[in-house]
């Protein structure tokens, strides 16, 4: 007896002894936990401080101000205001004399190139498209504002060190401070000079950037945007939708409600799930060995990346219609067969209606998907450089994640703002999307 | 030439049918709608069927059919009137002649003499120019082919417009006639819902079937240019290769074991940060974290897995590469710009909600009972976690590990944009590796010739790849139903 007790103190002794190296353990335990949640949450962080930190700048854009004379002999010499003959003008003269008269005394060749270079090269579109809209400026001195060639838009907004203090610009000093020899600088003395001048005279204004958001791609990161991109991105996706909707959910409901338990729907069952699990870039290279070789489909079309992105996003709408047709109860069901509905009237009339919140939340999340692929785009030729923007869906085009890479591999630093800028639209749609689809699941998600 | 116009003639045609079949189906009931044997609706779906079926069917024949068909005519054509006077000059004049390989003393070209591919070539020649893409250089000769070749498309366009209006009123007319009171359209029409569901259902498998076809076709043809040996065990891989079809001299070399390398050495590094990352925020979340912490945090992670993997791209590039190279100067290492570092973290932050939501699926699905019992036993929720719960769920863990791996080996976009191109053996992960992927956005994005052992080669890649994902896929879906099946 007092042996056995003995015994039984000394293992209470000895657990106790552990007891705190136990918690010890108990608590290191605890907080690896933590610490991985906090980790992932700070890449989190990163990614989208990262991302917005680059990018908001984007959003807004350092223009000049210039007073333009559109004489009619050059512009319409015919005088009939024809939009093909006003398309083709020449307004780079116009714009030259324009920038020119604000610089009286710069007169020499090099002076005067040093001038051009202040805007961008593309600003005779930006005057084109205002006359095109507005063919009665023709004859009249207009205001136009034209971009800041991309170098100066990005030394204004801070995102490069130009090897100038621009503060110092903007103080309205004369001097500015130097420390790389001339020919390492991005912009030149005489440049800066240029720009300081017209900062001085207010001419130079920061504007909401609506190129960004209307039009399409261009070599001067100035005049990109990504509604081209966009408009690519939607017909895809109109593609998709239109293909993978109605074939995705009739699939769902031939295996959920009229298949025979055999070895075929077995096979079905698997191949779907493992299709939900091959790389994207296998998608594409069927899309080009099939759509394109054997099918002979026009190249880098929206139509077929809509087809491949089907491919792709079949299995999850797939799987989540299902998962809503399986949640019907199966009373509903008798109770439509048994007041004489045929099977498929049960199904259209009765079963369907109540698992479409579901299934559309997969189509959702689906679309979502495609929307954020690359990588089969690529295969198919959607990375053409396109600045037309589409006009159906048989036109060349890009969508937004290929146009996000396409930015991303410019050597411009101008493009690197836009690229972030393109993602936050990108993830803006996705969230969106998102978002409807956890609405729509609050919304009209059922318990029975 | 334009198919979304027939296609649209024949759906309005349809529609005009089901409207004529509803209300023949009535006119024939006499107003007595019990007379019926099916809803009027049904008598109009199916004349509707009727019409547009058999159209779009012959539309989905001709459409695959009719270019190869043209081709042969004007491929015909050409072989008739390659002797006349003059044409054999102009060709060899133009810079197909360059193309085939003429010789200058050659007076005609015999189709069934020509290679495979100068064959192709002088397909290709002849579309580019029927739609007015080809360059300057060309014969007239080959122009009129072209002309021959556009001519004939377009009769035949016309041809297939009025057969499928044709067939399409013959249809409806069929459907229509047949209208009767004891007619089961119902169970007709519902009957042709079936097999449309049937069809549906099947292209997951035709899907998969076009993947293995389409990969298994072109890897063989590339394996009959490079030995499969090579390509499996070649140490060298440098496709920089002729740009010509016929300048077989300066072949490239397509040794593959560089890219995989590359590949498991990049999908090795991020799991180093998924999993152990993944699986304790999985671990904490289904066992520590409070019900309210919960609902934050997952929702949060879970967004990690819907920003598309381009955004991963650049964010390795811009941020995490650069800060990769700096750090290692900082220290005295030298860390390439596109070190195989800086795309495996970020793979492995892409991975991580993968991982968790996986294990965390596994960890509470473990039964309660079990987790009861360590505790009465008076064992740390962390002794329970590691000796009770952990084993439990090992191998369903190991299954979405197993799923986690196969992600990052057929992941893309991050790797394009953030590791190197150049091939390099190497186990070092500061330097710069290539991987599959990477090799094969590489080889197809651009100018391609579909013969050339290049573009060959990266539909050999994608077979490797689809090989070792799905191999890796059906493991470990073997591997999660074996664990389930023990506590359900």
């Amino acid at each position: 007896m007092t042996k056995k007790a003995g015994s039984t103190s000394t293992s209470m002794e000895k657990m106790q002894a552990t007891l705190s190296r136990r918690y010890a353990a108990e608590k290191r335990f605890q907080s690896y936990g933590v610490i991985a949640i906090v980790l992932a949450m700070a890449m989190l962080v990163t990614l989208f401080a990262t991302i917005i930190g680059t990018g908001y700048t984007a959003f807004w854009q350092y223009t000049v101000r210039l007073d333009v004379t559109l004489y009619p002999q050059d512009i319409d010499p015919d005088g009939n205001r024809d939009p093909e003959v006003l398309a083709k003008a020449d307004y780079q003269s116009a714009i030259k004399d324009a920038l020119y008269s604000l610089f009286p005394e710069a007169t020499s060749r090099q002076d005067r190139s040093a001038v051009r270079a202040l805007i961008s090269p593309g600003a005779n579109f930006v005057l084109r498209d205002k006359v095109l809209d507005n063919p009665d400026l023709v004859g009249q001195r207009v205001s136009v504002r034209v971009p800041l060639a991309s170098d100066f838009d990005q030394v204004l907004k801070g995102n490069i060190d130009p090897d100038v203090n621009f503060d110092v610009i903007e103080e309205r000093s004369t001097d500015i401070p130097w420390s790389l020899p001339p020919d390492e600088r991005l912009i030149t003395e005489k440049q800066a000079g240029y720009l300081q001048q017209l900062i001085r005279q207010g001419e130079v204004e920061a504007s909401f950037n609506i190129w960004f958001f209307t039009n399409g791609d261009s070599r001067q990161p100035e005049l990109a945007g990504i509604w081209g991109a966009a408009v690519g991105s939607i017909f895809t996706l109109m593609v998709t939708l239109a293909l993978s909707f109605p074939v995705g959910v009739a699939a769902a409901v031939y295996l959920e409600e009229f298949a025979p338990k055999n070895r075929w729907t077995d096979i079905i069952e698997v191949n779907i799930n493992n299709l939900a699990a091959v790389p994207s870039i296998v998608f594409g290279l069927l899309g080009l060995a099939v759509f394109l070789q054997f099918f002979g489909l026009p190249r880098s079309a929206p139509v077929v990346g809509g087809l491949v992105l089907t491919l792709m996003t079949l299995p999850t709408i797939i799987i989540a219609s299902r998962a809503a047709l399986k949640s019907v109860p199966p009373s509903i069901r008798e109770a439509a067969l048994g007041v004489g509905a045929s099977k498929l009237q049960t199904i259209t009339h009765h079963v369907l209606p109540l698992a479409m919140p579901g299934m559309l939340t997969g189509t959702i999340i689906g679309m979502a998907q495609a929307l954020g692929e690359t990588a089969p785009l690529l295969m198919i030729g959607m990375v053409a450089f396109v600045v037309d923007i589409p006009s159906s869906p048989l036109d060349a085009a890009t969508a937004l994640p290929v146009q996000i890479y396409l930015w991303s591999d410019s050597p411009e630093r101008g493009f690197t703002e836009r690229t972030s800028a393109a993602i936050m639209c990108l993830l803006g749609f996705l969230i969106l999307m998102n978002a409807a689809a956890v609405l729509l699941r609050k919304r009209f998600e059922r318990r029975w | 030439m334009n198919i979304l116009l027939v296609i649209g003639v024949i759906l309005v045609l349809a529609l005009v049918g089901f409207f004529l079949g509803r209300q023949r189906a009535v006119v024939k009931s006499g107003g007595e709608s019990r007379s019926l044997h099916s809803l009027p609706g049904y008598h109009g779906h199916f004349v509707a069927l009727w019409a547009a079926v058999p159209s779009l069917i012959l539309l989905a024949l001709w459409v695959p059919f009719e270019p190869v068909l043209a081709m042969n005519a004007a491929l015909d054509y050409f072989q008739a009137h390659i002797s006349e006077p003059g044409n054999m000059e102009e060709i060899r004049q133009s810079k197909l002649s360059l193309l085939l390989g003429l010789s200058q003393e050659a007076t005609t070209i015999k189709l069934d003499e020509l290679s495979t591919d100068q064959f192709q070539l002088l397909q290709t020649e002849i579309r580019n120019m029927a739609s007015g893409t080809a360059s300057a250089g060309h014969a007239a000769f080959i122009q009129e082919v072209a002309d021959y070749y556009s001519s004939y498309r377009q009769t035949s366009y016309y041809l297939m417009f009025a057969a499928c209006v044709g067939l399409t009123g013959a249809g409806a007319g069929f459907a229509w006639s047949r209208i009767a009171p004891g007619m089961r359209a119902r169970n007709h029409v519902e009957q042709a819902v079936k097999w449309f569901m049937i069809i549906c259902s099947t292209v997951a498998i035709l899907t998969t079937l076009g993947i293995v076809l389409s990969l298994l076709f072109e890897a063989l043809r590339f394996f009959a240019k490079i030995p499969i040996t090579e390509f499996l065990f070649g140490l060298h891989w440098s496709p920089q290769i002729a740009i010509r079809e016929g300048q077989v001299a300066s072949e490239g070399t397509f040794g593959a074991v560089p890219l995989f390398t590359g590949t498991l050495l990049i999908s090795f590094i991020a799991m180093c940060v998924a999993v152990p990352i993944g699986l304790l925020s999985a671990i904490y979340m289904a066992e520590y974290a409070h019900a309210r912490v919960r609902a934050v945090v997952k929702p949060l992670l879970e967004i990690l897995a819907g920003i598309p993997t381009v955004v991963y791209g650049f964010f390795a590039a811009l941020t995490v590469a650069p800060f990769f190279r700096d750090l290692g100067n900082s220290i005295g290492l030298d860390v390439s710009s596109e070190s195989a570092l800086a795309a495996g973290s970020v793979m492995g932050i892409m991975i991580i909600p993968f991982v968790s939501s996986l294990s965390d699926d596994v960890i509470t699905a473990v039964p309660q009972s079990m987790r009861e019992g360590s505790f009465g036993l008076g064992a740390t929720r962390s002794e329970t976690i590691r000796r009770v719960i952990l084993p439990a769920a090992l191998p369903g863990i190991i299954g979405g590990v197993l799923l986690a791996v196969s992600r990052a080996i057929g992941e893309t976009m991050i790797v394009v944009m953030a590791a190197g191109l150049g091939s390099n053996l190497t186990a070092n992960p500061l330097e710069a590796v290539t991987t599959v992927t990477v090799q094969i956005v590489t080889l197809l994005v651009g100018d391609q010739e579909f013969d050339s052992p290049k573009t060959l080669a990266a539909f050999a890649l994608g077979l490797m790849l689809f090989v070792m994902t799905l191999v890796l896929n059906i493991i470990a879906l073997h591997v999660v139903r074996r664990y389930r099946e023990q506590y359900e």
